[in-house]
């Protein structure tokens, strides 16, 4: 009976989940593609068209470059913020995620003014694959950031240094101790850049121009501009398919490797020219790559002095935006709140579930992971022809645009809370259970005391991914409500120096809530036992 | 047996969270439309009070979205009225039947060229021009005459200064296209097309990045590109939206290279409140909301007669004979120009 319990209890949990990805993912995609597929379209005959193969040889060779040159870049400053001390740490590690959860229509003006024609940087690389790449690492920088270094604060230097002692150079000493220490993390942070890389949509829409286009593109184009579902839908699957493999082969890759018993050294301050060189090497990558587009924003927001601020407040009958602009801060902060809440629901029901991984929980954990590699345009256009009768005529209601929100924020939630859960010694758990507590009593007094840190941080994650949602709140149909990234993609529609400079007012202060709840997630960390966040 | 009635239990709770009434009430009264859509707050609340409705406005997207979003919900739409389908988009939603029959009061006073091709199905609200702008303190400091024709794009004088929207994906950008063909015919546009991108003409996906990017005007500046393919209104949208109001505006069209867009209302077939769609309907013909239109949307009323506001008349460019195909044509070749066009230009 003890025995059986906990697994009754799991299986009520993972209904949660279940029920919410069937409703507001699985359903509405499957919807559109089963009418893309029904009618008589190419079928899996567009494959030999040679524009599609050209499209989909870009989409894999981009990403791959993309990952590559993101680890390489992101790597030393992981290792930077990871170990040594700094001034500025906490707001520096928060500035880092900034990039990851700005919408790209904001990240695309500021890496166009930097190395545009006439850039501040004076190298042009607009309209190459130069410029791609760049905005790409600009984005996930903090994910290796994130993901490795959490890992390698850990690591015992005294392996190390015992190398080091023993005549290695320090070189060698990393080759040999720590990149096989770092290695399953590693991988865990490359797999995740390359799928967001791999289903890039608006940095390659901006940055590459209508000659590049990713998978994500193409499938964007065929469902909106041409009204090919057929052929939207063939080229959907293959995205689902390809995205598929890469989590089986993350989970296989990184699954295994989270048991190992870890200390917590702590970060130092930079001793040597040599670690000031690194040091300080790395500060400027993250000036030039990270900071300098976040500052052009600021700078554009200031373009007409004050004016462009003192108009968020204006309620100009004449104003493009439907209420003034600052209501769309009021908007974006309650979406927020309703899509952390539900993911952070749903993303611990299914963190719990998952902790005893069952022969189904692989299976369970790669759909959760699913939606992130699903194009927003499907999502969307998917909510359109499913969600559309009694009683799950959702199309109009507000609420839609924070369900949709959570379903990008879950992901994010459960592989913050997962690790950790994992690492609890189930012992405890069953001392609880023989001593006679419910399932409930046993999370809240054995599992929640350990994971609510972890929980905490995933809880500011998701309110920031929530914030700068922009790919799945802006297909969906809204009364007068736009968030802020809607707001500013309304503005920079229109012409008038107004209206452009309030977009940049309002990417500045979405870059300042994000940053305020980063700076706050990054105080609540887990100080041991690694999330990955 | 737990699990399936708790799954039923969770589904109807995430639908009763996520989910509004608004069905059978018939004092409510949605519009469907894209983006761009704007009306003064007092004309709206007139409208409302008046005919005792309340209108919803459902935006999003642009016209290409927002007609491919309502021929999936064919039948049952998510609003009564659907305004910002233009001639470009027009035999698509035509076609595919998601309107049903009305004529508005005032669309007798709609000039019979705004009405062609409409079929009785929708009616013409407003129309703009799409031409090529010029950046005038651009054309002055290098002294310099603007272009003043599609030839004139062509000259070495203009070499790298344009920038252009992708037609498949804007719907600028597909109304400079069938301008070209207006100009150049059936066989003549695809060698002017090779030409001009010879002569360095950008192409980017939409309107916003070309105007607001890489247009020297749009830009804050920050563009280089003097030349941009974008609206008849857009100088008096420079005036209208400046932080101090300029004397002048700063850019300027060139008349010869405008293609008239017009922008079409219906009702949409299966609406929940087709009473109250027609009324809303009469609204977007009525004086108020045409003569409200301008300084909104920068676009012109479709009624005739309607007065428009000084800065319409004082900075916008109307172009004397517009160029124009006829929705047959457009409905015929569409996708086939479209593919040519990407690959004389893109590939």
């Amino acid at each position: 009976m003890d025995k059986y319990r906990p697994a009754l209890t799991r299986a009520a949990l993972a209904v949660v989940p279940l029920a919410f990805l069937a409703v507001f993912f699985a359903y509405p995609v499957a919807s559109l593609v089963g009418l893309g597929l029904g009618g008589d379209g190419p079928g899996l005959g567009l494959l030999t068209d040679s524009g599609v193969r050209h499209v989909l040889w870009f989409t894999v060779w981009q990403a791959v470059a993309s990952t590559v040159l993101t680890v390489l870049v992101a790597l030393p400053g992981a290792a930077v913020l990871a170990r040594f001390d700094l001034p500025g740490r906490a707001v520096i590690r928060a500035l880092v995620t900034v990039p990851f959860v700005l919408p790209t229509v904001v990240v695309g003006a500021a890496f166009l003014a930097l190395i545009g024609p006439d850039g501040l940087l004076g190298i042009e690389l607009d309209r190459t694959v130069w410029a791609i790449l760049a905005a790409h690492v600009f984005f996930n920088y903090a994910v290796v950031v994130r993901i490795v270094g959490s890992v390698w604060a850990q690591l015992d230097r005294r392996q190390e240094e015992a190398a080091r002692m023993l005549g290695s150079s320090r070189f060698a000493a990393f080759r040999r101790v720590t990149l096989p220490a770092l290695r399953p993390a590693i991988a865990a942070a490359s797999s995740v850049v390359f799928l967001f890389t791999f289903t890039s949509f608006g940095i390659v829409q901006i940055l590459g121009g209508p000659e590049y286009a990713t998978l994500e593109v193409e499938i964007y184009r065929r469902t909106v501009y041409q009204l090919d579902l057929s052929g939207a839908a063939v080229l959907s699957l293959v995205q689902f398919f390809a995205v598929a493999v890469l989590l089986a082969l993350d989970g296989l890759l990184t699954g295994k490797a989270r048991a190992s018993r870890l200390v917590e050294p702590a970060p130092r301050r930079p001793r040597g020219r040599l670690e000031w060189a690194f040091v300080g090497a790395n500060l400027v990558v993250l000036v030039v790559l990270l900071m300098a587009p976040l500052a052009v924003l600021v700078e554009r927001s200031f373009a007409n002095g004050l004016g462009s601020w003192k108009a968020l407040a204006s309620s100009d009958s004449s104003s493009v935006l439907p209420v003034p602009a600052w209501q769309t801060v009021a908007t974006s902060l309650q979406y927020a709140v309703i899509a952390t809440a539900l993911a952070v629901v749903v993303g611990v029901c299914a963190a719990v579930v998952l902790t005893r991984p069952g022969r189904l929980g692989g299976v369970f954990g790669l759909l959760l992971m699913l939606p992130l590699g699903t194009s927003a345009v499907t999502v969307g256009f998917g909510f359109l022809v499913a969600l559309d009768e009694p009683p799950l005529d959702l199309r109009d209601s507000p609420l839609l645009v924070p369900c949709a929100q959570a379903l990008v924020a879950v992901p994010f939630v459960v592989r913050a809370v997962l690790p950790v859960l994992r690492a609890i010694d189930n012992r405890l758990r069953e001392a609880a259970a023989v001593l006679g507590a419910p399932p409930l009593r046993v999370w809240w007094r054995v599992d929640l005391p350990l994971v609510w840190r972890a929980l905490a941080a995933a809880t500011g994650f998701a309110f920031a991914i929530s914030l700068g949602e922009f790919g799945a709140t802006v297909f969906i149909a809204r009364a007068d409500s736009p968030t802020i990234p809607v707001a500013i993609a309304i503005l920079l529609g229109r012409p008038g120096e107004v209206n452009s400079g309030q977009a940049m007012a309002l990417a500045t202060i979405l870059m300042v809530l994000c940053s305020v709840t980063l700076v706050v997630l990054d105080r609540l960390r887990p100080s041991n036992a690694g999330g990955e966040l | 047996m737990r699990a399936p009635r708790l799954l039923a239990v969770a589904v109807v709770l995430l639908a009763a969270a996520c989910s509004t009434d608004t069905k059978t009430d018939t004092s409510t009264v949605t519009l469907v439309t894209h983006e761009s859509f704007v009306v003064s707050k007092e004309v709206l609340a007139d409208f409302q009070k008046q005919s005792g409705l309340t209108v919803k406005i459902l935006r999003s997207g642009d016209a290409g979205a927002l007609v491919n979003k309502a021929v999936l919900s064919k039948g049952n739409p998510q609003g009564d009225v659907l305004f910002g389908v233009d001639n470009t988009f027009l035999s698509r939603a035509i076609d595919a039947g998601i309107f049903s029959a009305y004529d508005p009061k005032n669309l007798d006073q709609v000039a019979a060229n705004l009405k062609e091709g409409t079929d009785g199905k929708v009616a013409p609200v407003d129309y703009g021009d799409v031409c090529v702008n010029y950046d005038k303190a651009y054309y002055a400091k290098k002294g310099i005459q603007p272009p003043s024709s599609f030839a004139d794009l062509l000259k070495p004088a203009y070499k790298n200064q344009l920038v252009v929207e992708n037609p498949a994906t804007s719907s600028p950008g597909l109304a400079f296209l069938l301008g070209s063909v207006a100009t150049y015919g059936d066989t003549g546009w695809k060698d002017y097309w090779a030409k001009l991108k010879a002569n360095g003409a950008l192409v980017v996906d939409g309107w916003e990045e070309a105007y607001q990017q890489r247009f020297t005007v749009g830009s804050q500046g920050k563009g280089n590109r003097p030349l941009v393919v974008s609206y008849a209104s857009s100088p008096p949208a420079e005036v209208v939206y400046a932080e101090k109001k300029p004397a002048d505006a700063p850019s300027g069209v060139v008349t010869n290279t405008c293609f008239r867009q017009i922008e079409y209302a219906g009702l949409l077939d299966g609406a929940a409140n087709p009473t109250g769609g027609r009324k809303l309907l009469d609204f977007l013909l009525s004086p108020q909301f045409q003569k409200d239109m301008p300084l909104q949307m920068f676009v012109y009323p479709s009624v005739t007669g309607t007065p428009l506001p000084a800065e319409f008349t004082k900075y916008a460019a109307t172009p004397e004979k517009p160029l124009t195909l006829p929705a047959a044509d457009i409905t015929k070749n569409r996708e086939a120009w479209i593919d040519e066009w990407t690959n004389t230009v893109l590939r």
